[in-house]
């Protein structure tokens, strides 16, 4: 009976802790079972980001020239022998090149967004926050930068820092990372500044003026915590266009230089053997997407569970 | 008079540590900073407002929304701002804390003397230093006005922390306090609770506890209870008049329901279109009102004597548009007892009966031809 009677307690007293915003959104989440999948595979690579090495078969520049000489200099096949998904045409073990990759398209997505965010967010906010003629003047430059062609300044920027220090910095990943994050930062500031604009009529911030709270301290600690949700989709639906840029540039030859690999690299350099051995280009790709769809399905879950209209629903 | 002896004082203590990190840059501002450092110190009225003007510019002109005003306070004394909406209640209320929106709006002429000193002449940093600490405001709508992604203990405390220096784990203690003064039950539970967990009512006491977090003196009540159903009004009028008298709080209420204002006002000031048209102690006010807009007002409450199945009584008509205000009386179109001069020209406040009662209407002025 004592056990029964706890039973019943406990929800309840979980329940009422767990009333907040964020628990409502949290209960909303993980009934979306897309989103839920999605969530767990990013997860798995943000997992693979830290301890991807630690995983791999092999170091993932490691040539297996033995076994190479063995099938005939030719790229092996996936599923037969010690390689689970084969080797390339140099013999490196291609499920470790893989989870290398890994490393750098969820380096790609942390980068970009943090980029993003340190010039969309200010940005947003400020042209908000004070309007009139600081607004006109932040959203005509974030125009002209949305005008601008993204592939032509990424390369640009590319082939222009690249003998600097920052060009050469994580093995010239950085700047491409860079250089992405300053021409997506756009969406995130037009983002920012209509949550803004339409919060900072709201009569909450009279109130926190009335108590004499500073204006950075408006936009900081009341402000922003009610564009969070917002934020977070965007962020999260940010990702896989910043993983795709780096996989698009990377096919051209910009960014990871061998023998690191991103995913777009392995498709690159996999295509040549395209008729012969399609699993180079199929296990790049199929990972490319996986990831993409996966932040997709997490983001799309993550606006519906943010949403304030459907609070109290579902 | 206090203000110029303040000042005058040569090498007067200067106040380097001021928990709201607000860099004094005015004459008005060291004298604020003074008063904030040592409380014993006042002027002779907590608030005097003279000649204040608020005007907004619009794409349609220029709105006098607040025409020529003059009121004092004192300490510790309640006064009702009274009037139909649109007549310059809440903005005379906002002037006095300096936050109506601008633009818009703008301050156009006029002096606030809050304890002795002129807040217009305070920078806007400066003006932060006051506001939450010495003056509190209770908005209209607890629905709307406590932010929704905060907890309340956060946003009781935020105040003391920042105007009263308190360490986190201080204010939430401060904030506790406050909680079950305002009247809600398990308060230490509460604080880590979101608005929507709580009923208007609730919410309201909650804006209460916020505008009395530090203290403050004085008190800016714009329908506080307009937004809340009939039963709780009383609760929530009865909570702000036990904790102003408690805590000594001078308070303006902004209402336009005279039964408020009877039961909670020492003085009252009746405003239309901007304008104060009559001023006075709350007996005044109600025995004999001395201005045709006035009697209307009182006219227009339902009665519980009154025959079942009767019309209620309204004033006929609408303000006037307060983009360019004529040179007449700005009642005499809805006024029954306007003559041709009211027409003409506006009459000035004027003495009337009783201690501090003014009105501003020829036919109740001595000699006038309404009796």
């Amino acid at each position: 009976m004592a056990n029964r009677t706890e039973a019943l307690e406990q929800p309840a007293a979980a329940g009422a802790r767990a009333a907040s915003l964020w628990g409502d959104a949290w209960r909303r989440l993980i009934r979306n079972r897309l989103a839920v999948v999605g969530g767990v595979i990013v997860l798995g690579l943000f997992i693979l980001l830290f301890f991807g090495p630690l995983i791999a078969p092999y170091p993932y520049q490691e040539q297996h020239l033995v076994e190479l000489v063995a099938n005939g200099n030719r790229p092996i096949g996936p599923f037969q022998g010690e390689f689970l998904l084969g080797t390339d045409d140099l013999g490196r073990d291609l499920f470790s090149r893989l989870l290398d990759g890994a490393q750098i398209s969820m380096t790609v997505a942390l980068v970009v967004q943090a980029v993003v965010l340190l010039i969309g967010l200010p940005i947003g906010a400020a042209a908000a926050w004070y309007g009139g003629r600081v607004d006109s003047y932040l959203m005509r430059f974030t125009d002209v930068m949305y005008a601008f062609p993204d592939l032509l300044f990424i390369i640009l920027l590319s082939v222009t820092f690249r003998d600097t220090a920052i060009g050469g910095a994580l093995n010239g990943v950085l700047l491409v990372f860079i250089a992405i994050g300053i021409v997506s930062w756009v969406g995130m500031a037009r983002l920012v500044r209509g949550q803004l604009l339409s919060l900072k009529e709201t009569e909450f911030v009279e109130a926190a003026r009335a108590i004499g709270v500073s204006d950075f301290r408006i936009i900081t600690r009341h402000l922003l915590p009610n564009a969070l949700g917002p934020m977070i989709v965007a962020v999260t639906l940010g990702i896989p266009g910043a993983i795709l840029a780096e996989a698009t540039l990377a096919y051209l030859g910009i960014g990871a230089q061998a023998p690191r690999a991103s995913w777009g690299k392995l498709v690159a350099d996999g295509q040549q053997y395209l008729r012969a051995e399609p699993h180079l280009v199929i296990f790049p790709a199929l990972v490319i997407a996986l990831a993409l769809l996966s932040f997709t399905f997490l983001g799309d879950g993550l606006r519906d569970a943010l949403d304030p209209k459907l609070k109290g629903k579902q | 008079m206090t203000v110029s002896d303040d000042r005058g004082q040569a090498g007067s203590p200067t106040v380097t540590e001021l928990p709201n990190a607000v860099h004094i840059e005015t004459e008005e501002g060291r004298l604020l900073a003074e008063r904030l450092a040592d409380d014993s110190r006042h002027a002779r009225r907590l608030l005097e407002v003279r000649n204040l003007s608020t005007h907004f510019f619009t794409r349609d002109g220029v709105v006098h929304a607040v025409d020529d005003v003059s009121f004092d306070l004192d300490y510790g004394e309640t006064l009702g701002l009274v009037g139909e909406s649109g007549c310059g209640k809440t903005v005379t209320a906002l002037s006095v804390t300096r936050l109506v929106a601008n633009p818009p709006g703008r301050i156009v002429s006029g002096e606030i003397i809050f304890d002795g000193i002129d807040i217009l002449k305070l920078s806007a940093e400066e003006m932060r230093l006051l506001r939450g600490r010495k003056i509190g405001f209770i908005f209209q709508d607890p629905m709307t006005s406590l932010n929704p992604t905060l907890p309340i203990g956060f946003q009781i405390a935020e105040s003391a922390r920042l105007h009263l220096g308190l360490s986190r784990r201080a204010a939430d203690d401060r904030a506790v306090e406050l909680l079950s003064k305002v009247g809600i039950p398990r308060s230490r539970e509460r604080m880590g609770d979101y608005p929507h967990q709580f009923s208007g009512g609730m919410r309201q006491r909650v804006m209460i506890a916020i505008a009395l977090a530090c203290d403050p003196m004085l008190l800016l009540a714009d329908e506080p209870t307009t937004a809340l159903d009939v039963t709780i009004q009383a609760q929530i009028l009865d909570l702000i008049r036990s904790l102003s008298e408690e805590f000594g709080t001078a308070v303006i209420l902004i209402t336009h329901d005279l039964g408020i204002a009877a039961g909670m006002c020492n003085r009252i000031n009746v405003m239309y279109a901007g304008r104060i048209v009559e001023t006075g102690k709350v007996d005044d006010i109600f025995e004999q009102p001395k201005m045709p807009y006035a009697w209307g007002l009182l006219d227009s409450l339902p009665r519980l004597d009154e025959v079942k199945g009767s019309r209620l009584r309204t004033i006929e008509g609408l303000p006037p548009d307060l983009i360019n205000p004529g040179p007449e009386c700005r009642f005499s179109p809805r006024c029954k007892y306007a003559h041709d001069r009211c027409r003409v020209e506006e009459p000035d406040l004027s003495a009337r009966d009783g201690e501090g009662h003014l009105a501003r209407c020829f036919g109740t002025e001595p000699g006038g031809w309404i009796q």
